[in-house]
């Protein structure tokens, strides 16, 4: 339960945060404080028990059927990572709290920093593998919105781009290694996996997951090739580089390096791709680190370079080096994230990072300057301090590597190297900063910071020094239960202490403290922020280069694939669904069942004479003759509403009919809009011969998909009916749903959902209709009213909304109509009472009284109808949803499922028994909607006429 | 009768899928409800045809479902009726818009060169 917390605390934190006000600076630091701190008490506690069972672990049933749970798993190695983050994530918290300014929007900094804890807290502790990679993909997100905190800034959203871009395809090359593991192993459970270590070594596949494994990581820890990144990343606000890009997220390529280091560690292909990269990394972060001149930059490369000196000891294939990783792990995160605080501190406080305007502040802030000179001699592996003890191991290891003699000759010379600018880009900080004559020309008056923000930076040095001189009764019984848990029976003895004797790593560390200082003094006047020999050699031009080639060639490709002109997306559609369709004819002929077809009705032959008249005649008509092809179309749906009565479908009959009607009346208030046609045919203009050409090809492209589907009809038409769900709906229409017709019992009751859905669909799309008309513009020739609208509204004959009846040929109409609207409400109400047993139901009824309802505005005039009848179909939508809604809840109430039908009998007095029913609730939720979105649609459409006289009105008033 | 019904559903699918690949959108939609009687009709045959046995129950005959047409297709029919009216008023919204803006009914927003 509390490895539960520690995974989840964070994101109802991040999610808190998310909603306070947006200056809620302290509130925030509280809250954020307080999560950070119970998640590290939380931690802490669970070591006791930890030790005593060695491994934690929590499984939340998930997805048995796919064989994934959520699980987590916290052993040794994953408590000191989980602790690591949870003190460090405290620090910065508070140290956040002082260095943000009063003008940063505080919410989304703190809901996303803590956000991103939860998410590396899912990773260390996941014990699954492709739960871990899941929230790695997580961390990559949370520090892309981390590092776009200032999105205004372009090198913020350039940074964050680039980051998100190259540790999230790590990501992917790592899900693959992962899916590989998992195929191999049979699981993804991590414990299985290290159990299965043998087999995976011995896999023919071994080699692909050890290169996609080493992708994911070396991305996710910046190293080389794909190191550029985080010197970019530096654009985040400092809080987020002390944690994020030191401390924590691009150590989660070293962890899982070391999580999976007893799986796939030991083989040459693992010592020259971790090692080699671990190598060239270390270096080449420690020479560009020498020549930054951004504070963050200098910071950056360090980092670079010290994980890179992680990845080369985990390379290395010896336990010793696993466990001198782990120890500089610890060591690393404590001293960088020290450092960077203090370099957060000289630029809150003189409003500059440039190394080369920063001098002599020593003065005007000792404190400051002491932590940051302590911390960079961590960093530099001065004696005393955590940093030489784990450096110490590194050279040891490299001497006693087991490898050929070249090897063994050139590592502890490049380690010493690489101390060697490990020493001189510390001294080149910590000199150029704090030393020299105090600065003239810096934006701000350089002073001390207020204690609350020295603290953090603070305990973390006061860590280095504790563990540095007395590491033995400080760090080593967690090391020891860290590494134990990673290498288990193999973990090897080793002893923690300052002083092992003179001996040759000893006498590398004097060589690489002093050869250091020799190598910075020649930079100590150096301004120039031209970097020799590797000037040329820079990952953000090859990977801009990268990114201009793929999306050059994505566009390129897509260019090819597709158009952006509809008509040749259509008919590329129209192709592909033809092939799609021909495709199962490969094998043989589209065969014919033995049902004998019924004898032919000369009136349906007729009927559908008529209809597919009506048919072609629209497809031939409706580009000159747009009404007379609307009435076309609606002949072919008549013809359509027949079919359904002629063959057993009463209810589907009248839904077409009534859909039938009111599609009519919107195309037909649709129409006015449109273009007038006949006037560039009139004038005579010969047709091209290409589009008389490629209206011949779409009129075989159309003969021929029509065929196709005629002769897929007539084919399953003679097959005899196969016996699916059918015979269930039938027969347990009656005794489970209560109902008669079972077309309305399947949609109300065994499928209620979905027609929930369905509903739900139609007022989204009603209220789509409705927000683009409140922008319609018209196309200014269609503005002017159309000629017959005009005589009507001539002023003699211009409806009255204050008559009762208006004047001339619309008086008789008017009586009629009036009279209808009582009526159609009977009828519709008829429908939706006796759907459930007969043919009707609420989509039915809906719609007839829409109807009606339009009926009236036809007649009447906008104007006059709503100036005595205001209906809300808003209102309609809302209490059709609710009572759709409620009558699913009413079923939750009784315990039932979500819309499981619920009847009650009763005796009432006069009425006699009544059946009540919840079905009944949601046909009427369907009703009630149908109404509301029908009117709504059709409303706003007609309500365009009066608006864009309104507008013309108040323009030409204006002029 | 079969052979009826197939005719009328495949000229019917012709018919709208000639209009789809029109220019301009008025024929666009005209084509989209011929396409949708279309489909709507090919779903509906799936349940074969049968004269007079709606799927209705009788409680004098019981509930056999050897009495009855499918009523399974049916229901999938009467739900995509709807939905193709609310996408069909959508889509006229849609292409009313379009013409407002761009001042041309054609499918993409704008008039061709070669015409």
């Amino acid at each position: 339960m509390a490895l539960l917390l520690i995974v989840l605390l964070p994101f109802i934190g991040s999610l808190c945060a998310a909603f306070l006000p947006t200056n809620a600076r302290n509130a925030e630091a509280w809250l954020a404080g307080i999560v950070a701190l119970t998640v590290t008490l939380l931690t802490a506690a669970q070591y006791p028990q930890l030790v005593a069972e060695g491994v934690l672990r929590l499984t939340i049933p998930w997805s048995a059927t796919l064989g994934i749970d959520f699980q987590l798993r916290m052993d040794g190695f994953a408590w000191l990572f989980a602790m690591l983050i949870a003190l460090i994530g405290t620090l910065v918290v508070i140290y956040a709290r002082y260095y943000m300014s009063p003008a940063d929007p505080v919410p989304r900094f703190f809901s996303f920093f803590l956000a991103f804890m939860g998410t590396m807290m899912g990773v260390v502790l996941s014990g699954n593998l492709l739960q871990m990679a899941m929230f790695w993909e997580l961390t990559s997100l949370a520090s892309f919105m981390l590092i776009a905190y200032w999105h205004h800034r372009s090198d913020a959203r350039t940074g964050a781009r680039m980051a998100l871009t190259v540790t999230g395809a790590g990501g992917l090359a790592m899900l693959g290694g992962v899916l590989l593991i998992g195929h191999i192993v049979g699981s993804y459970d991590l414990d299985a996996v290290l159990a299965a270590a043998e087999t995976i070594k011995a896999h023919a596949w071994y080699p692909a997951i050890v290169g996609l494994i080493a992708v994911g990581a070396l991305s996710k820890s910046a190293q080389f090739p794909f190191h550029f990144w985080l010197p970019h990343a530096m654009a985040a606000p400092t809080p987020v580089s002390a944690y994020l890009h030191s401390a924590t997220m691009v150590k989660a390529g070293v962890f899982l390096l070391a999580r999976l280091w007893p799986v796939l560690a030991g083989s040459d292909l693992w010592f020259w791709l971790i090692g080699g990269a671990g190598l060239c990394t270390l270096l080449i972060g420690g020479y560009l680190a020498l020549f930054q001149s951004d504070l963050k930059g200098v910071l950056a490369y360090s980092t670079i370079s010290h994980l890179g000196l992680i990845t080369l000891l985990l390379g290395m294939n010896s336990e010793l080096a696993l466990v001198a990783a782990v120890f500089h792990m610890v060591n690393h995160a404590t001293f960088k994230a020290s450092l960077f605080m203090a370099a957060g501190i000289v630029d809150h406080e003189t409003g500059t990072r440039d190394i080369n305007r920063l001098s002599g502040l020593y003065r005007a802030m000792p404190i400051t300057a002491t932590l940051a000179m302590v911390a960079a001699a961590a960093m530099a592996g001065v004696p005393l301090l955590n940093g030489f003890l784990s450096k110490e191991m590194f050279f040891a290891e490299t001497v006693f590597l087991e490898r050929p003699d070249w090897q063994r000759l050139l590592l502890p010379v490049a380690a010493t190297l690489a101390g060697m600018l490990s020493v001189a880009y510390s001294l080149r900080f910590v000199h150029r900063v704090f030393f020299g004559a105090p600065a003239g020309d810096l934006p701000h008056q350089p002073h001390e910071p207020t204690r609350w923000m020295l603290l953090p930076s603070a305990l973390l040095v006061a860590v280095c020094l504790l563990v540095g001189i007395l590491p033995a009764q400080t760090v080593g019984p967690y090391l020891r239960t860290a590494t134990d848990a990673l290498l288990g029976a193999n973990a090897p003895l080793y002893s923690l202490a300052v002083w092992h004797g003179l001996n040759l790593p000893l006498y590398m560390s004097l060589v690489a403290l002093f050869g250091g200082i020799m190598l910075y003094l020649p930079c100590i006047g150096r301004r120039s922020e031209r970097i020799p020999l590797l000037e040329r050699i820079d990952g953000k031009n090859a990977f801009n280069g990268l990114l201009t080639v793929v999306n050059d060639y994505s566009s390129r490709a897509v260019g090819w694939l597709t158009s952006p002109r509809l008509q040749a997306q259509m008919l590329m559609i129209v192709l592909v669904v033809i092939g799609g369709a021909l495709l199962p004819f490969v094998d043989g002929p589209l065969r014919l069942g033995e049902r004998l077809p019924a004898e032919i009705d000369p009136a349906f032959a007729l009927l559908w004479a008529v209809g597919a008249t009506c048919a072609v005649a629209a497809a031939w008509q409706a580009k000159l003759h747009r009404l007379a092809a609307l009435i076309l179309a609606g002949g072919a749906g008549l013809a359509t509403s027949l079919t359904f009565v002629w063959f057993s479908a009463p209810d589907l009959a009248l839904t077409q009919l009534a859909v039938e009607v009111v599609t009519a009346v919107l195309i037909l208030l649709g129409l006015r809009w449109l273009p007038r046609r006949d006037k560039r045919f009139s004038a005579g203009k010969p047709e091209s011969a290409r589009s008389r050409l490629r209206r011949l090809r779409d009129l075989i492209i159309a003969s021929a998909g029509g065929a196709g589907i005629a002769a897929l009809t007539y084919a399953i038409l003679t097959r005899p009916p196969v016996d699916g769900i059918a015979p269930f709906f039938v027969e347990q229409s009656l005794p489970q749903g209560g109902g008669l017709n079972v077309v309305n019992v399947i949609l109300v009751d065994f499928r209620g959902f979905d027609t929930f859905g369905e509903i739900t669909v139609v007022a989204i799309v009603a209220l789509t209709v409705f927000a683009l008309l409140r922008r319609f513009r018209p196309a200014p020739e269609s503005v002017a009213l159309p000629a017959q609208q005009l005589e009507q509204d001539h002023p003699e004959s211009r409806p009255d909304p204050e008559a009762a009846l208006p004047a001339g040929y619309l008086m008789l109409p008017a009586v009629l109509v009036r009279l209808l609207l009582p009526m159609a409400m009977l009828v519709s109400l008829f429908f939706l009472l006796r759907g459930h047993n007969a043919p009707g139901g609420g989509f039915v009824g809906g719609l007839v009284f829409a109807t009606a309802i339009i009926l009236q505005y036809i007649v009447g005039g906008t104007l006059w109808v709503e100036s005595r009848l205001r209906i809300h179909p808003l209102y309609w939508i809302a209490v059709g949803l609710l009572c759709a809604a409620a009558a699913g809840i009413v079923a939750g109430l009784a315990g039932e499922p979500f819309l499981a039908s619920q009847a009650w009998h009763a005796n009432l007095p006069l009425l006699g028994e009544i059946h009540l029913s919840t079905v009944l609730l949601f046909d009427l939720g369907v009703y009630l909607l149908v109404v509301g979105a029908t009117v709504l649609m059709l409303v706003a459409i007609a309500h365009q006429s009066l608006r864009s006289q309104a507008r013309k009105a108040q323009t030409e008033g204006g002029h | 009768m079969e052979a009826i019904f197939a005719l009328a559903v495949g000229i019917m699918a012709g018919a709208g899928i000639y209009l789809i690949l029109r220019p301009r959108t008025f024929q666009v939609i005209i084509g989209l409800s011929l396409l949708a009687y279309a489909v709507n009709l090919f779903i509906f045959a799936m349940g074969r045809l049968r004269h007079g046995a709606p799927p209705v129950i009788d409680p004098r005959l019981g509930s056999d479902p050897a009495l009855y047409t499918d009523p399974l297709p049916q229901a999938l029919v009467l739900t995509a009726i709807v939905i193709g009216f609310a996408t069909t008023a959508l889509f006229l919204v849609v292409l009313l818009a379009s013409r407002g803006l761009n001042g041309t009914d054609h499918v993409d927003g704008r008039e061709p060169e070669d015409e």
